[in-house]
């Protein structure tokens, strides 16, 4: 049954009227009975998010909800089952709550009726093993507006000190209870509100590293105490005020940044990919089971386009595994019964059988994470631009405030300055302005960056983006096109109706072969005729009587070929014979991104060397050698281990690498990298730990990109400059005692101010001027 | 002058109201999707399709 005659039956054809409406197909890998194992107890309870018994609510993860007509239609599930109370779309989230009736409806209905219309529910691993979402934007939220209702009132209460108003005797009284509410009103900002600057700073400094929260966390202190300082004594009026401003844009700041990347996960392990459970044989009955539950022994049943989530033999004859997610071997391989498959291809034609080996945690693919890159911490090694920068600083002005304090205290015996001059130096020298630009610039570019679908994992990434001089490249899908390839046929000229034949015949296999033939032959007509006589051999080909001829399409050895071919033999070919006579064969030849020449010249002519790892054989290597210089920069048949390593090695030499990677078998390679960059052709699907990611068509400006990172370095170095001048000039004054302390609080906005507008406007130009559309 | 007493708590209290109102709008999950509702709207409920 169709999506549309679903929709027409239950008089929902309005769905294709809404503005947008872009259908979308199910999936057609889905079969009966697919979804049973949500019915399983175990596997159902970590499911549901609500339960009394009767009315139930589940909260699941549609990866394929694109449009606003999305929304209509699966908040009008009710009408589609009965069963189904309501259901609530979040959008951003691709997210919907559905609350049901679980006595009348099953999980597993629920989730068969989501893939019928189109929106196949995303149930991963991750799910079961207990890890909610949880709610953390609320929590950003109550700490932004507590700090907003804090920082606006104790701004209204500090209005007659701006103003030097109420200077006579009888305000006294007014004066301190107006000290004292800002006191009150500011702790619950130092407490709650920046609870996590300190927590991050805390944990970088037992780490033995200073990150940005760190100099943020310091001032913030030094700002508090010295108010309460001045509060307590009645020296002033203390900057409770522009301590409460700070944290609150520094909340929103981070909120909006959280809000950016919501929907882009960067740390995806192999659960992400595994499904959730997987069918079982016992005897004669097939169960579904959580691959969690595997045991070495059950034997597991994998259907066509299935991962095989464990190692396993093969007790089926044969087996065509495509692996392309492991190794990015583009073509499948054909396995016999009793050969060892490992985890992670994907069956390709006919439902296999496998003894599992060894337990899903214990398999070759899962190995892979217990690497040491992957327990190894980016972003704690190499401390960025500005938190270098701003560790030398703090510790100079925290020098220079405590010799200020000395000299005046001891030498010149002069108390009270000596007071004042300590926190005009740590008032005016505030670092915030250093981390305002880091922030401001990197922000910036992480917009402009998203804008152009490209999107940095954090800060960090960006700057060691800057510091990047090779760059390695994956083959199958990052520099191939994943759907499409070049095909061409070699032999006799072949009639129209002989190509009516072929493509009747590959149009009813579902081997990637015969898909790219069908699709390579698309102005050809498929014929109504009847084909008699038609089987498919995994592995081998197809055969089936036209009329009283007999047509074969497939492997050399299936059409009885022994004729050797000329050229490369690397290339995957598809023979045509009929009536035992090979007519000839299809080359088949993945197809690059049409921009990549242009885009590795780029790289090279910058200085930066480029190499190619690739899990498949060694085709294409006489095409690709001129493009990356020399053959000795390619290099084939690379495990997922291999390619860690050989960035390993790239790196003891001191080179500073970005890998480019798509699949599972890059996974290694990425996370050893100084910046992994996967490739997504959809942004919403699932791509391995990174430190960034881009959608495919982007790939072209991936020079650009680096140098908008750099010109980034460059900004933050200016704007150190700006803020150097100003300390420089009020640290003059402050140090001489002659500096008022509200002069400083005024000094200290303005010359934040202008960093931000500087920083703002010179990437918004660096970002024009590099990036072209 | 000490009206201002009076004053200042009145505008504290206002002021705690609309936090309170802020945190309870927060909890009830109103900041959860800020777009969805703006599509929902626009979007006919009770729907009587001519029939062909």
């Amino acid at each position: 049954m169709t999506v549309y005659d679903l929709l027409k039956e239950n008089d929902m054809c309005r769905y294709y009227a809404i503005d947008g409406a872009q259908g979308i197909s199910p999936d057609t890998s889905f079969y009966q009975g697919k979804y049973d194992y949500l019915d399983l107890l175990e596997v159902g309870q970590k499911m549901i998010s609500f339960t009394d018994g009767q009315l139930t609510a589940i909260e699941w993860y549609l990866p394929k909800m694109h449009c606003s007509s999305c929304i209509w239609l699966l908040e009008h599930l009710y009408r589609l089952d009965p069963a189904i109370r309501s259901s609530m779309v979040n959008f951003p989230e691709k997210k919907v709550r559905i609350t049901f009736d679980s006595q009348k409806l099953k999980l597993s209905d629920i989730a068969t009726l989501l893939t019928r219309i189109g929106y196949e529910p995303y149930l991963s691993m991750d799910d079961l093993d207990g890890q909610k979402t949880g709610k953390w934007n609320r929590t950003r939220l109550y700490k932004i507006g507590i700090a907003g209702f804090a920082f606006g009132n104790i701004m209204m209460l500090s209005f007659p000190e701006y103003f030097h108003l109420g200077q006579n005797t009888s305000d006294q009284n007014l004066r301190l209870l107006f000290g004292a509410l800002n006191l009150l009103l500011s702790l619950p900002v130092l407490i709650y509100c920046a609870a996590d600057f300190y927590r991050s700073a805390w944990t970088a400094l037992r780490g033995r590293y200073l990150n940005i929260d760190a100099p943020i966390a310091l001032a913030l202190s030094c700002v508090f105490l010295i108010s309460v300082y001045q509060l307590v004594t009645q020296t002033g009026p203390g900057y409770l005020d522009s301590f409460a401003g700070a944290v609150f844009f520094m909340l929103i700041g981070r909120y909006f940044q959280d809000k950016t990347y919501a929907g882009v996960s960067f740390d995806r392990d192999y659960k992400s990919y595994f499904p959730v459970a997987v069918s079982l044989i016992e005897g004669e009955s097939e169960a579904r089971k959580p691959i969690t539950d595997l045991k070495k022994g059950d034997r597991m049943l994998v259907r066509n386009e299935e991962l095989i989530p464990a190692d396993g033999v093969l007790q089926s004859p044969v087996a065509l595994i495509d692996y392309s997610f492991v190794s990015g071997e583009s073509q499948p391989v054909e396995r016999k019964k009793g050969d060892t498959i490992y985890a992670g291809g994907k069956q390709k034609g006919t439902s296999i059988e496998l003894e599992v080996l060894r337990e899903v945690s214990q398999s070759y693919l899962t190995q892979l994470w217990n690497n040491d890159a992957f327990a190894r911490e980016k972003d704690d090694a190499n401390p960025t631009l500005a938190a270098r920068i701003n560790r030398y600083f703090s510790l100079a002005v925290l020098g220079v405030a405590t010799v200020t304090f000395l000299i005046w205290f001891l030498v010149m015996k002069n108390h009270e300055t000596a007071f004042l001059a300590f926190a005009t130096t740590l008032l005016v020298a505030c670092p915030c302005a250093l981390v305002l630009s880091s922030t401001f610039t990197n922000g910036n570019l992480l917009s402009v960056f998203s804008k152009n679908r490209f999107y940095p994992k954090n800060a960090q990434s960006i700057e060691r983006l800057a510091h990047i001089d090779t760059v390695v490249f994956d083959k199958t899908g990052t520099i191939t096109l994943p759907d499409d390839a070049e095909i061409t046929f070699h032999g006799i000229a072949l009639q129209h109706d002989e190509l009516v034949i072929i493509k009747t015949l590959v149009s009813q296999s579902s081997h990637p072969l015969s898909r790219l033939i069908s699709r390579h032959l698309s102005e050809i007509p498929i014929s109504r005729r009847i084909l008699t006589g038609f089987s498919e051999t995994a592995g081998k080909g197809m055969l089936a009587a036209w009329g009283n001829r007999e047509v074969r399409i497939g492997s050399a050895e299936w059409t009885g070929t022994s004729k050797a071919v000329s050229g490369e033999q690397s290339l995957s070919r598809v023979f045509v014979s009929i009536d035992g006579i090979v007519v000839g064969y299809y080359t088949i030849r993945s197809k690059y991104r049409p921009e990549l020449p242009k885009t590795v010249a780029e790289l090279q002519k910058a200085g930066i060397g480029t190499y190619l790892l690739s899990g498949d054989k060694s085709t294409d290597a006489d095409l690709l050698s001129p493009l990356f210089g020399e053959r000795s920069r390619l290099h084939f048949n690379q495990n997922p281990q291999d390619k860690l390593d050989f960035i390993k090695n790239l790196q003891q030499e001191g080179r500073r690498v970005l890998m480019v990677g798509d699949g599972l078998n890059d996974a290694g390679a990425l996370r050893q990298s100084d910046v992994g960059l996967a490739v997504s052709d959809d942004i919403n699907n699932f791509s391995p730990s990174c430190d960034a990611i881009i959608e495919g068509s982007q790939l072209s400006l991936l020079p650009g990109y680096m140098r908008l990172a750099r010109s980034g370095q460059r900004i933050i170095r200016q704007s150190f400059a700006i803020s150097l001048i100003y300390n420089i000039g009020g640290l003059a004054f402050a140090v001489s005692g002659s500096l008022s302390p509200v002069m400083a609080a005024i000094l200290m906005p303005v010359s934040s101010i202008t960093i931000v507008a500087f920083t703002t406007l010179a990437s918004k130009v660096a970002a024009t001027k590099l990036i072209k559309n | 002058m000490s009206a201002l007493y009076l004053l200042i708590i009145a505008s504290l209290v206002v002021a705690l109201g609309f936090l309170g109102a802020f945190i309870w709008s927060v909890r009830k999950g109103h900041y959860d999707d800020d777009y969805t509702p703006s599509v929902r709207i626009l979007l006919d409920d009770a729907e009587t399709s001519p029939k062909v």
